[in-house]
């Protein structure tokens, strides 16, 4: 086999003392992130962006690594003591395992939560080993038509299809493409969107974009809403140890929840939402213990979501390493990490960066190790950071927050930019709209519009070239299925139910 | 609840969400108006910098009538958010910390300035000792300041606390090499 040839490579550049540091770094860091609210792991990784400019690729796609798959394990933490979720990949989690806690059994929850995190994460990550070759032998044939088309289905699925509302998140998604937009035009040098500010001739930095989304607006956010109530932690009881009756009953959701969220994860549509909430509805349905859900809490229900949380996240980096199609903000920033080394993600990523790519892979499977030994018998040093005040914890937010910003060129204009768009992210959060759409367009629409134009002048202007090759037309009449289909569905299904009339508020 | 009552409900108009359809057809706007001053060179005159720029403008246009026409009949705010109060004094302060942030980082440089920010977001938040805010910004300021610009190598603004302490390290420095 090909792939445990690349694989035994991969392991040897994971393997060295450095990498292996930076890989206990990054998933320390990212269990970290993932405990706290308010902070998540595309925040984190945008902060430390500009370690690119001083460290090895390799080096530095394993600390990004161990932060993205760490913050997966703690915030499941979080969602168990705390019942906040932390992401919504983790919201799932929050329904059966913070019962199972106050019902004295969260060491149990926290047990099957990181194990069944370790059989995904390692499952998921098999399968991006073996996945990802064969994506990329179908990917050399796609011309910037396909490419074009591609990308059209991974944004009507990020954001129409997944989430509350299509009109929404079709606005984030906009919103993204327009702030991508400023700045020089790569092919014409010609300036756009920059209002005849010079400092916007770079364009905006992701930087500033991510920082300003989720730790300005998400800042701004819980200070508006401090009459809403808190959320205890209720403290820690019951054996981290689980008993032979509970491993019997995990291990099968385990192994479903993986199967359920490694492959949605690695379609070209992402999101943790849609795996979780399918491995919850079908433990629910297969458990023998029904009477457990949403009572005192049923194993099988954070077993399930948990492994199909991991195995997702690490399906959403087959699309990513193999296409150069993030389907996550997460993904969305290690792609503009990939940029500020000048590499490009995409078929040949596999060959010309063989050891970027495989390094990474095999540190994921390390960092798997780790985070299971960090999460279970150190759980309580992350129970301890849970008690970290919120004043300080989004003080502290802001003061990162502007050294991430201010330490990109030392510009107040860049912190007014940070402060709008921190409003905006206000805005975003306070009247429902994803913001995970602003990053994914922002990085992905400036890439689309280049195949778009590439496309457009191979074709000599001709604009069938999108419907006339069949694969592109595939695409495209999958993403049109995707952007009207539900519409129409729930359409037929309110006529059959209710008769002709309106649902509120239904935008 | 009879299907007439709801009719009713949802039919109000949404203030706050309307307002953002505005918005958001005002930034349409201002996407059209810039797309108007790229200069086009006939070269790319089939498919130049500005097509991309005029699909966004239409999907912007389409979306805030979308948003508008939700507004019109009764928004779409969940109830438990249009319940809870909006804190206004706390956001108030977290902004005030912001923005002296931002007036200060160049005058005084970043550590006081973060110092400032930090007492200020963490009094917002509802914490009172007020002291040990101004000690814990201090040391986190500090930590973030040496953590980034003197490991990473990211050059964030330097002022008098920050000067005097590099001073005191090199000096350090100096002593132990020599």
């Amino acid at each position: 086999m090909e792939t445990l040839g690349h694989l035994a490579h991969g392991f040897s550049v994971a393997f060295t003392p450095v990498n292996l540091l930076w890989c206990l770094l990054g998933t320390t860091l990212g269990t970290a992130i993932g405990v706290l609210p308010g902070l998540g792991p595309a925040l984190t990784i945008a902060l430390l962006l500009p370690i690119t400019y001083q460290v090895a690729p390799e080096a530095s796609f394993i600390l990004f690594a161990g932060i993205y798959y760490g913050a997966m394990y703690g915030g499941s933490t979080t969602s168990i003591l705390l019942n906040t979720p932390g992401e919504s990949a983790t919201i799932v989690t929050a329904l059966e395992g913070n019962k199972m806690a106050r019902s004295g059994r969260g060491g149990a929850a926290l047990a099957t939560s990181a194990i069944g995190s370790f059989v995904a994460g390692t499952i998921g990550t098999l399968g991006v080993a073996f996945l990802a070759p064969v994506v990329v032998k179908f990917a050399l044939a796609f011309g910037p038509a396909e490419y074009f088309s591609l990308m059209v289905l991974a944004f009507i699925t990020v954001s129409a299809v997944l989430g509350s509302s299509s009109v929404r998140g079709l606005t984030s998604l906009f919103a993204g493409f327009v702030i991508g937009m400023i700045g020089v035009d790569l092919q014409t040098g010609q300036p756009r969107f920059t209002f005849g500010m010079t400092e916007l001739l770079d364009g905006v930095d992701v930087i500033i974009c991510a920082v300003g989304l989720f730790a300005v607006g998400e800042t701004l956010y819980m200070a508006s809403r401090r009459y809403a109530g808190k959320d205890e932690i209720v403290p820690l009881r019951g054996s981290l140890y689980m008993t032979s009756a509970e491993w019997a009953r995990s291990w099968k959701p385990w192994l479903r929840g993986a199967a359920i969220g490694f492959p949605i994860g690695a379609m070209p549509a992402g999101g943790a939402e849609i795996p979780t909430f399918l491995s919850y509805a079908i433990e629910k349905k297969l458990s023998n213990h029904k009477e457990e859900f949403g009572t005192v809490g049923a194993i099988e229900g954070v077993a399930g979501p948990e492994a199909a949380n991991n195995a997702s996240a690490a399906g959403v980096l087959v699309p990513m390493l193999t296409l150069g199609l993030p389907t996550s903000a997460t993904a969305a920033i290690m792609l503009s990490a990939f940029q500020s080394y000048g590499i490009n993600p995409g078929p040949l990523l596999l060959t010309t960066q063989g050891d970027l790519v495989w390094g990474l892979i095999a540190s994921l499977f390390i960092a798997n190790v780790i985070l299971v030994i960090l999460n279970l018998p150190l759980i309580g040093l992350w129970v301890r950071l849970l008690k970290i005040p919120a004043p300080q914890l989004y003080a502290g937010i802001l003061v990162f927050a502007t050294v991430g910003t201010y330490g990109i060129s030392q510009s107040p204009i860049d912190l007014v930019i940070l402060y709008l768009l921190g409003a905006a992210g206000f805005l975003m959060r306070r009247f429902d709209f994803p913001t995970a759409p602003v990053i994914i367009g922002m990085i992905l629409g400036p890439l689309a519009e280049t195949q778009f134009r590439r496309a457009m002048t191979i074709s000599n202007g001709d604009w069938s070239v999108f419907y006339k090759h069949p694969l592109s037309l595939t695409l495209l009449t999958l993403a049109f299925i995707g952007l009207v289909g539900p519409h129409i569905w729930a359409y037929v299904e309110h006529r059959r139910r209710r008769g002709p009339e309106h649902v509120p508020g239904d935008a | 609840m009879s299907s007439s009552d709801q009719q009713a409900a949802s039919s109000r108009l949404a203030v706050p969400e309307l307002l953002i359809g505005v918005g958001l057809l005002a930034c349409a706007g201002a996407v059209a108006w810039q797309t108007l001053a790229i200069p086009v060179s006939p070269l790319y005159s089939k498919v130049g910098p500005t097509v991309f720029p005029y699909l966004t403008m239409v999907g912007l246009v389409v979306l805030s009538l979308l948003l508008i026409l939700a507004a019109l009949r009764g928004g779409w705010q969940p109830e438990e958010e249009k319940e809870t109060p909006t804190d206004w004094k706390a956001m108030g302060f977290v902004v005030i910390g912001l923005v002296a942030n931002l007036l200060l980082i160049q005058p005084l440089g970043f550590t006081a300035a973060s110092v400032i920010m930090f007492v200020l977001v963490c009094y917002g938040f509802g914490s009172k000792r007020t002291l040990r805010d101004v000690g814990l910004g201090l040391i986190l300021a500090l930590a973030a300041y040496f953590g980034f610009a003197r490991a990473l190598g990211v050059n964030i603004g330097a002022g008098f606390i920050e000067n005097q302490l590099n001073t005191v390290i090199d000096a350090i420095i100096g002593t132990f090499g020599a």
